[in-house]
């Protein structure tokens, strides 16, 4: 912004509103986290206080890592939410590039059919899901929930990337044509690139809700073997006991690949379109 | 040997016909411009020729070959877009290549090729940048630069110079006719200026609504339009149309008389109120409103001191006027 346009009251007010929803959106994850390191009973004397040499316990940890298979789950999160999003960004763009630069007969029915989805529920449907994935033997495995989200995430991934893909150059697609380039190569070296803000809004939008969910995991995989970190966490959480250590320590732990993941794309989503070959 | 020949294409979207009975030659090393205005087809027609769009029916011959179902890389051509349409991952000289390595051509004729290019259009300097750190004059060159390392048969031009500013157009223009000379290769270029049109073109094809309204010399159009629509859109200013002109036209005709031809003299035969003047230094413009209240454009060569509001009186030869008839044919 320019200083003749800056007015002094403005931008206080604006790194004030700021600055109070940051306090307010950080605020459960930093009573989940500094509780993870307290002794239980530190935890409901004083929620709000900071672990000190008395209260500071590491037994939520240890619990969490001792039982069940926590870094197999850990690893069943990973290879869901990380096959979901490949495959939703896979298809989901491949299907934008499609409506985006093709003329064929149908095209705008067929986009406004696959964005249908993004009005009904996926969970509307969960028996027939599992009807269909105890049909194919795909229950209790890490696929049944793959294909589950990818279905889930691909309406509103062709939606947001045909938007983009349109605003691609055609000129740019056809030099690639005259270039002797396959179509497939255009779609991966020349289109991708230049939607990858797109992408990244696309898999931001879809990671946390996949990796949070507890639905899914606990009717199509509910196996140990395939158990996603959210379903694994629950065996803290009891109908009479519930051990807050474990639940923190987990919760605590189960944010940091999320934030990595979001970092990742995030540098993307402000990155922005860095190209300047066309205009 | 012709180097393209367009036998009836016709092209429609859906029911909307863009390009109806084209047929079209344009000779080895003659250079071509589509020019029209917006909207008339042209850039289609190019697309046609391109493959980049098929035509509903007609021929397509490139080099004597039909080229109708071959896809555009095979096809012989390379084309320059208004957009530039560079690739912005490759460096100038990767984008240059490019089409010769998906040709599979050896190393070293890929190298030699684009050497070449880059001498010829001075960007040696920048072989190695990517396309974002160029200015706009840059970019369209490595553009050119990238159609001439494939030695195509037929170069496309699509609107190359639409992007530029004014100084930098008349620059590339100038190299584009330069580089036609020097490669005397047949080349096609489409545009809506007619200034581009009249000063590279060895042949100019008038197209209105998806037809082709006349092909000629840039001269011959500009001397013998062959309707109303190509007597105005040639020349600049435009031509002035005169529904009760001093002399007889047939019912709803008009007469057609370019600027440059209208003189002052006191006792012409045509009178008018000045309306506006452009004083351009080297040429003057009038804008006269005559006495049947039609505007009209004058253009004076030299400066002139005639002031807005006065009353004026011009003549014109006879022989310099053109008739149309009620359709915009012209009567001879």
């Amino acid at each position: 912004m320019s200083a003749a346009r800056q007015n002094p009251f403005n931008t206080v007010a604006a790194h004030a509103a700021l600055l109070i929803y940051t306090l307010i959106a950080l605020f459960p994850v930093f009573v989940i986290v500094i509780n993870s390191f307290k002794s239980r009973r530190a935890i409901f004397r004083e929620p709000l206080a900071l672990p000190d040499a008395e209260s500071f316990s590491l037994i939520g940890y240890q619990t969490v890592l001792k039982q069940g298979d926590f870094f197999l789950y850990f690893q069943n999160s990973l290879i869901v939410t990380v096959g979901s999003l490949f495959f939703i960004l896979l298809f989901g763009a491949m299907a934008a590039f499609a409506l985006a630069e093709y003329r064929f007969r149908g095209n705008t029915l067929m986009g406004l059919y696959l964005a249908l989805g993004i009005m009904i529920p996926i969970r509307i449907g969960t028996v027939a899901i599992l009807e269909m994935m105890v049909q194919t033997g795909l229950v209790n495995t890490l696929w049944a929930l793959i294909l589950v989200y990818t279905a889930q995430g691909l309406p509103l991934a062709v939606f947001i990337m045909s938007e983009f893909m349109r605003q691609v150059s055609d000129d740019l697609k056809d030099a690639g044509r005259i270039d002797g380039l396959s179509e497939y190569r255009i779609f991966f070296r020349l289109v991708l690139p230049l939607v990858r803000p797109a992408m990244a809004t696309v898999a931001v939008f879809n990671m946390i809700p996949i990796w949070n969910d507890l639905w899914f995991p606990l009717i199509l995989a509910p196996a140990e073997e395939v158990k996603t970190l959210t379903l694994g966490s629950q065996v803290f959480i009891g109908q009479f006991v519930t051990d807050w250590n474990a639940v923190l320590s987990a919760l605590s732990l189960a944010i940091l690949p999320v934030m990595v993941l979001y970092v990742i794309f995030s540098r993307q989503l402000i990155r922005g379109l860095t190209s300047g070959a066309v205009k | 040997m012709t180097a393209l020949t367009l036998s009836n294409i016709h092209k429609s979207f859906g029911k909307v016909e863009v390009l109806s009975d084209v047929s079209l030659t344009v000779e080895e090393g003659e250079f071509v411009v589509f020019v029209g205005p917006s909207g008339c087809g042209k850039s289609t027609l190019l697309r046609v020729i391109a493959g980049l769009e098929d035509a509903t029916s007609g021929t397509v011959e490139i080099g004597g070959e039909i080229v109708n179902s071959t896809p555009p890389a095979k096809r012989g051509i390379a084309m320059v877009f208004q957009s530039y349409a560079l690739y912005p991952h490759l460096t100038v000289r990767d984008n240059m290549g490019l089409g010769l390595k998906q040709e599979k051509q050896p190393k070293s004729v890929i190298k030699e090729r684009v050497d070449a290019a880059v001498q010829m259009l001075d960007l040696a300097s920048y072989a190695d940048r990517h396309p974002s750190d160029l200015s706009g004059g840059q970019r369209q060159r490595v553009a050119i630069g990238r159609a001439i390392v494939r030695q195509p048969k037929l170069f496309l031009f699509d609107e190359p110079l639409s992007n530029l500013d004014a100084a930098l157009r008349m620059n590339t223009r100038i190299e584009i006719a330069a580089l036609h000379r020097k490669l005397s290769a047949s080349m096609i270029y489409v545009t809506h200026d007619q200034t581009e049109a009249m000063t590279l073109a060895d042949k100019i094809v008038v197209l209105r609504d998806g037809r082709v309204e006349q092909v000629g010399s840039p001269m011959e159009l500009y001397n013998n339009p062959a309707n109303r629509f190509v007597a105005g859109f040639l020349g600049a200013p435009a031509m002035n149309f005169l529904a009760h002109g001093p002399l007889p036209v047939a019912d709803g005709g008009t007469l057609g008389i370019r600027p440059e031809h209208l003189r002052l003299t006191p006792e012409g035969r045509l009178t008018g109120t000045v309306t506006h003047v452009e004083r351009l230094g080297g040429d003057t413009n009038l804008l006269v409103r005559t006495e049947a209240n039609e505007a009209i454009t004058v253009r004076l060569f030299g400066q002139d001191s005639t002031e807005v509001g006065a009353t004026i009186a011009l003549d014109f030869d006879d022989h310099a006027a053109f008739r149309f008839d009620l359709q915009g044919q012209r009567l001879r």
